[in-house]
């Protein structure tokens, strides 16, 4: 098995894009992958596509197909995947672009997630969001996917895990940083009060706690980790790639108020990377909801149970706090949530962080960044490790 | 129109919270599995039909303000996880009862209700909610 | 052999709405209007309710009370009303499902305005008497529409009964029915029409009262009987004042109708009328007890029961299901705007 890097890394702007189809986005962000890398577009040998429903958002299935064509790949007949796993999908479909280059099957790989969500109605992508969890047995029964977040939360804060206020910040969190990110959906930090007093969704959580409906797309190039300085010296090391499976529903969980996934998927890449939590610098979790984010610190070890929302209230988890900095890139709250792109987009951050090109928000001598990317209510969890070399 | 055969399948789940229990280890499972996650193949042929109790207790709820149009008559409505007095967790809405007297350990029951029709010409679907059990 | 209720089920929706608040909106005066019905309220239910959610209720309520009894013995199911959720599908079927009967079984659903619930009864004591069955379930339950504006709007409830009758082990002996029918338009509704029409002040002594008083007679002359000779009467009761006012037309005082009469506290019930006052006065009833029934269903017809209360109800399992005076004990009130909605009166966007 051969170490893999990442050679090139694109993203496009995230938000509502209303001028931008599908394939105009899936383009966009695989050219700038392309450019970063140096790489003429040729060299490609495979092409791995995160996304989680273009069949019910724009009615079109065969993504693999629409992804090769556009991005010059079919012309070559270059082999393409599309690959769905809820809110992980772009995670995933990076781990088996890591795998295909790490088993020497491949050589050099383009891994994409896009997303084009506004062209349907809100009902209606609600409810194809809503299918990410037990559709029979949540969604039918009237459990939105919000409310199973909500849920969770509730019972957080029954057992005195996170305090309301505590899990508001991590939409705070959030949004401090997409004011740092030219790319963010949303470029302006909100005060606590905001999240509080926002409309609800299913309480204890409202508007603000809740990532945006977007469109976007991201992109990275992977090769064998020896050949990367081929290509170009802006390079960073896939430390680990995991992933962890978990129960459809969460009413299944014995415990609902941390995802087993998360915590299986980061002990597995902590494992591989031959480090420990305490050795990560940043962090990029999956906040589609605001409490996601106070599981992530304590499942990925961050912080104990009980201690991670103090550090989110009190501003621990900004890039320039000198503790473990979270969703520089604004997090799915602020930065935008595009479904299959953000398990990419979280993979593209962490590598400017550890290349030192995170601009504004950049995180000083980051050596090890860690994704962790959800589908569902944590029914698939990958956990990537990058190094800077 | 949705097909009418995926919710008639799942009739008795649906209507009277007919699950499973797996004759090799005795885990009660809803919804029904022909499969045991814990005994795997040793459970194969061995699993049998399983009343789930119908009263039990809210485990966790949420006020769910942003609803689908199943339910836009009864925004906001409450939904719950229930620990059945079986051991056995179902996710159901609550309904019957005052936002505020919901409670984290509240007794409830099940009952039948609508859950969704498929417009005013199509089938409508019934399914188990929960009520009050003073 | 003996025919009888082996076990009886009740269900009402929590919610209520009080004539006053009604007739806020209509400029009337819905507190007189009340008055003038002998009427103080009436249920309402929520959204996610209807007949056949309630018959299910009154159903499961029924066969709590006898956990003896396998409801796949069930041989017939019939659920009488004039809201059935369906034109063509029964509701018949979706209860039996609902109380594990089927599939060894017969069903169908029947219409008879408010005595479709009673006329089940008829049709399950002769599958039972001829030995064809060895139980069958009738349910009287509807959740009637009075149009807005209208004198019906005060009454038109929500509600229903279940009975489960059998041959063995009642708890009361039906020693007769019988029926008085005729055609009479006092009241209908006409397929797709969403609320009923009613001839006025036809719906009275023509109709109501006609049938009723001629089907009573009947039977007290059948049966060689008084009204003094019963302890309770249940009255089809489409509001307080007609049912007060035919038991005493024909005898019986107003201490034997108490227990029977339950549309002052949740208006009428129409199908659910009458099994669920009867089901008031078996919640109260001991061995021995003589209750005398008859309903009423426009179009017109009465069904009349002579029944009298076994010694075996002193082991019915009474106690595992609410009874009336529980489930009617706390209910939720509603303001017209929440009524509206829930009744489905508001146009909503597609």
């Amino acid at each position: 098995m051969r170490e893999v890097a990442i050679i090139g890394i694109g993203v496009t702007k995230f938000g509502e894009l209303w001028n931008k189809s599908f394939r105009a986005l899936g383009i966009e962000a695989g050219a700038k992958a392309i450019e970063d890398a140096n790489l003429s577009g040729s060299e490609i040998d495979g092409v791995f596509i995160g996304n989680l429903s273009a069949g019910r958002f724009i009615n079109q299935q065969h993504i693999d197909a629409l992804v090769a064509d556009y991005t010059g790949m079919a012309s070559r007949h270059i082999p393409a995947t599309r690959v769905e796993a809820g809110g992980a999908s772009g995670g995933v479909a990076f781990r088996q672009g890591v795998m295909a280059v790490a088993s020497g099957m491949h050589d050099i790989v383009m891994v994409g997630g896009a997303e084009k969500m506004t062209d349907l109605d809100d009902a209606s992508i609600n409810s194809v969001m809503d299918a990410t969890a037990d559709s029979e047995w949540e969604a039918e029964m009237g459990a939105t996917f919000a409310s199973l977040h909500a849920m969770i939360a509730q019972r957080m804060i029954y057992e005195g895990t996170a305090t309301r206020e505590e899990i508001a910040s991590v939409a705070v969190n959030s949004h401090f940083h997409g004011a740092f990110n030219p790319n963010a959906q949303f470029k302006k930090a909100v005060p606590i009060e905001t999240v509080l007093r926002s409309g609800p969704v299913a309480t204890p959580l409202g508007m603000f706690d809740t990532a945006p409906i977007s469109d976007g797309a991201a992109s990275v190039v992977l090769c064998p980790l020896e050949d990367a300085k081929k290509y170009t010296d802006n390079y960073v090391k896939v430390a680990a790639s995991a992933q962890a499976s978990d129960t459809l529903a969460l009413f299944q969980r014995p415990d609902i108020t941390s995802y087993g996934a998360t915590v299986a998927a980061s002990q597995k890449a902590y494992e591989l990377a031959g480090i420990t939590a305490a050795d990560i610098n940043v962090a990029e979790v999956h906040d589609v909801y605001s409490v996601g984010g106070i599981m992530a610190l304590q499942d990925l070890g961050f912080y104990k149970k009980g201690e991670a929302g103090k550090a989110m209230l009190e501003g621990q988890c900004h890039f320039d706090s000198g503790k473990v900095a979270i969703n520089t890139s604004g997090g799915l709250k602020a930065r935008g949530h595009p479904i299959g792109a953000t398990g990419v987009a979280q993979i593209v951050e962490i590598a400017h962080q550890l290349r030192g090109t995170a601009d504004n928000r950049q995180v000083k001598d980051a050596k090890y960044g860690l994704a962790q990317n959800v589908g569902g209510t944590g029914s698939a969890v990958t956990v990537s490790i990058l190094e800077a070399i | 129109m949705a097909g009418v055969a995926r919710e008639w399948r799942e009739i008795p789940g649906r209507y009277n919270l007919k699950g499973t229990k797996c004759g090799n280890c005795g885990k009660l499972f809803f919804p029904a599995r022909s499969f045991c996650p814990n005994c795997r193949r040793a459970s194969m042929g061995k699993m049998e039909d399983h009343d789930i109790c119908r009263t039990g207790k809210v485990f966790t709820f949420s006020v769910v303000h942003e609803a689908p149009e199943a339910n836009n008559l009864q925004k906001p409505y409450v939904v719950a996880m229930v620990q059945t007095d079986d051991g056995v967790m179902v996710t159901a809405q609550l309904v019957d009862v005052e936002f505020d007297k919901v409670q984290i350990g509240m007794p409830v029951r099940a009952v039948l209700r609508k859950l969704s029709t498929d417009g005013e010409s199509g089938v409508i679907r019934y399914g188990y909610k929960f009520v009050p059990n003073e | 052999m003996d025919v009888g209720i082996v076990s009886y089920g009740a269900y009402v929706p929590r919610y209520r709405i009080k004539p006053e608040e009604i007739g806020r909106i209509w400029g009337v005066d819905g507190k007189g209007m009340g008055k003038g019905l002998m009427i103080n309220q009436k249920s309402v239910p929520s959204p996610d309710e209807d007949v056949v959610t309630i018959a299910t209720e009154a159903a499961r309520n029924m066969m709590a009370r006898v956990p003896e009894v396998d409801p796949r013995d069930i041989g017939a199911m019939y659920v009488g009303s004039e809201s059935h959720p369906y034109a063509v599908k029964p509701t018949s079927t979706i209860v039996a499902e609902a109380i594990e009967a089927t599939p060894n079984m017969t069903a169908a659903d029947m219409e008879f305005a408010c005595k479709a619930g009673t006329a089940g009864i008829q049709v399950c004591m002769g599958l039972v008497g001829s030995g064809m069955v060895k139980y069958g379930v009738a349910i009287g339950a509807d959740t009637s529409q009075g149009a807005p504006g209208d004198a019906l709007e005060y009454s038109a409830s929500a509600g229903g009964a279940a009975y489960l009758i059998g041959s063995e082990k009642i708890i009361a002996k039906i020693n007769k029915t019988l029926s008085f029918t005729t055609d009479t338009p006092d009241f209908w509704r006409r397929e797709g029409q969403p609320y009923p029409k009613h001839g006025g002040r036809f719906t009275g002594e023509p109709a109501y009262f006609r049938h009723i008083t001629s089907a009573a007679k009947m039977m007290l002359e059948a049966m060689g009987t008084k009204p003094e000779d019963y302890n309770y009467a249940v009255f089809h009761q489409p509001n307080g004042k007609f049912p007060t006012r035919v038991a005493a037309q024909l005898g019986f005082t107003p201490e034997q109708i108490q227990y029977g009469l339950l549309t002052p506290e949740i208006g009428n019930t129409y199908s659910g009328a009458v099994p669920l006052g009867l089901a008031n006065v078996l919640d109260h009833a001991k061995p021995g007890d003589r209750i005398f029934v008859t309903s009423y269903g426009s179009g017109a017809g009465s069904d009349a029961f002579d029944i009298t209360v076994t010694d075996e109800i002193n082991n019915y399992k009474r106690d595992k299901a609410p009874v009336l005076e529980k489930i009617l004990a706390d209910p939720i009130y509603l303001d017209y705007g929440t009524y509206a909605k829930f009744k489905g009166k508001i146009v909503l966007p597609e």
